[in-house]
């Protein structure tokens, strides 16, 4: 079989006194859609933003436990080039403001000050739109500010922006909860096509997304890790009984 | 009975909105009677020969004031060049750390430094950097005039840059960009109208200040371009004209009002037209 993209180990975050993650230890495979799945604040964000660090933004946040990115500790790494190999989309969309479509996309490379020929940042951008579903709908205004999209296209623009970094992993923080029915099922389609290229880790509280799009999905309640398994197996036969009464409705 | 009580109440009611419209307008008449009176008295010394001569001696009609407008230049961008970065800086660090000792002391300092007497602070240019030097000076007056913008300049930046929302630099900050280039090159674009605006009403402030430059730039009545000695400036030159007992002086004094109050009022416009045109849309 072959190895992981990401294991965590007896993985734990606190935030001050209060334990968020209570002894985390998964592995995701490569190119498969994993979904986080929980009630709201079980911990699930808390997950996702660890793998690539954002929760040092927080001052009393700290962990315990390892993780590891091709067997590689993500937490010996420098936080700004573990967060190169892992792209994240938020729960609302947020291009540059000051940035048109063309530059949002290449941000990574521009503000980094990576320094790649003109026709090369050009084929970076139109295959990122391209692999975000964009390309067709803004290739006449690559140069427009990107703000002037629609929500779901922000969105999008999001994904190509992280995809442009060719990162090993892509963190999806619930993409869709601020957009319409009709963009979500856009950026969900576009989930599944996209994990031929990338491992992608979806966080939703949506129990129906999760069945929808995932190959496997990791049930989060309280800080613990309750079930994880293929999403099949998950929804049809949950071996714990709290999966099967938040499956079905009984809380959260 | 019930009747009458109700339209008194009425009564009551329009007396207060007329009173509110009144009182508002009010506050709109010192500024015209201002701009009117430095218009009708300053109007007609205005003339090309007003803006580019040196001030002539007593006796002699013309003459302009060059040498204020160049010193009250020097002096603005002396002070500009100190208190904009400063300023920044302070404001980026407040907007970044909402509590902590360090972020309360700079607060605090700040909001005391906007209420201190200006003419103490340019005592304070005067003991530190006048008598060491050994003469009044441009960069003097600059330092004076620096310390009365880095109030604003703190403060504007701050209030802007807090509205930045934190989604922003987090987007940053997940594509692997450094603390800061993200602050640099994301949010401080995202912010920059606020922040300029907050320079222009700065520069807007001290532009027309005398008393920190009696001390420090001092006033020349000739053109002076060496920032080590002392230069007029608008303020200083409507101080010393408008004091004298020269019918002459008095009118290139009103002129000189004209210029600073145009001046003043430009700037202003132009940071209410940029914060509309440079506007970030999130």
């Amino acid at each position: 079989m072959e190895s992981p993209v990401l294991k965590t180990e007896n993985f734990c975050a606190y935030f001050g006194d209060n334990q968020i993650l209570k002894n985390i230890s998964l592995e995701i495979t490569r190119n498969k859609l994993t979904a986080m799945m929980g009630p709201s604040g079980c911990g699930k964000t808390t997950l996702v933003r660890c793998i690539n660090r954002m929760h040092e933004l927080i001052p009393n946040a700290r962990v315990s436990g390892r993780m590891l990115l091709q067997n590689e500790d993500i937490y010996a790494l420098n936080p700004i080039l573990a967060r190169r190999k892992i792209g994240m989309v938020f729960q609302r969309p947020n291009p540059f403001p000051t940035m048109n479509i063309y530059d949002n996309v290449i941000a990574g490379y521009k503000l980094n000050g990576i320094k790649i020929a003109a026709a090369e940042l050009d084929r970076i951008v139109e295959e990122s739109l391209r692999k975000a579903a964009l390309w067709n709908e803004v290739k006449d205004s690559l140069y427009k500010k990107g703000t002037f999209l629609s929500g779901g296209q922000q969105q999008r623009l999001c994904i190509a922006r992280a995809l442009a970094m060719k990162p090993e992993i892509m963190l999806l923080d619930e993409p869709t909860s601020a957009l319409d029915p009709k963009s979500t099922a856009h950026i969900e389609e576009l989930m599944i096509e996209l994990k031929q290229a990338v491992t992608i880790i979806l966080v939703t509280h949506n129990i129906a997304q999760a069945a929808r799009t995932s190959d496997f999905t990791a049930f989060i309640y309280l800080g613990d890790l309750i079930e994880f398994g293929p999403t099949q197996k998950l929804f049809t036969v949950p071996e714990d009984k709290r999966t099967e009464e938040y499956l079905s409705g009984k809380f959260g | 009975m019930q009747q009458d009580g109700f339209r008194f109440r009425l009564y009551k009611d329009h007396l207060f909105k007329i009173a509110v419209i009144l009182f508002s307008f009010s506050s709109v008449l010192p500024l015209l009677f201002i701009l009117f009176h430095i218009f009708k008295n300053g109007i007609s010394v205005i003339n090309w020969q007003f803006l580019t001569n040196l001030p002539k001696p007593v006796g002699d009609t013309g003459g302009g004031i060059s040498n204020a407008i160049v010193g009250t230049g020097m002096l603005l961008s002396v002070s500009c060049v100190l208190a904009i970065p400063l300023g920044i800086c302070a404001g980026i660090y407040l907007s970044e750390h909402k509590e902590g000792r360090l972020s309360y002391l700079v607060r605090l300092s700040v909001e005391i430094l906007q209420g201190i007497p200006s003419i103490v602070i340019g005592i304070i240019a005067y003991v530190w950097i006048v008598m060491p030097l050994r003469t009044f000076s441009a960069v003097s007056g600059g330092i004076a005039l620096a310390i009365m913008m880095l109030p604003v300049i703190v403060r504007s930046a701050e209030e802007t840059l807090k509205l930045i929302p934190d989604s922003l630099k987090e987007a940053s900050l997940s594509l692997g960009v450094p603390y800061y280039k993200t602050i640099l090159k994301v949010v401080l674009p995202a912010g920059l109208s606020g922040v300029v605006s907050g320079i222009i009403l700065s520069i807007a402030r001290v532009a027309g200040e005398t008393a920190p430059l009696l001390f420090t730039a001092f006033g020349n009545p000739f053109m002076n371009l060496n920032l080590l000695k002392p230069v007029n400036s608008l303020p200083l030159l409507v101080f010393n004209y408008a004091a004298s007992p020269y019918p002459e002086w008095h009118s290139l004094a009103w002129g000189a009002s004209l210029v600073l109050g145009v001046f003043v009022l430009l700037l202003n416009a132009f940071s209410k037209v940029m914060i509309r045109k440079w506007k970030v849309r999130f």
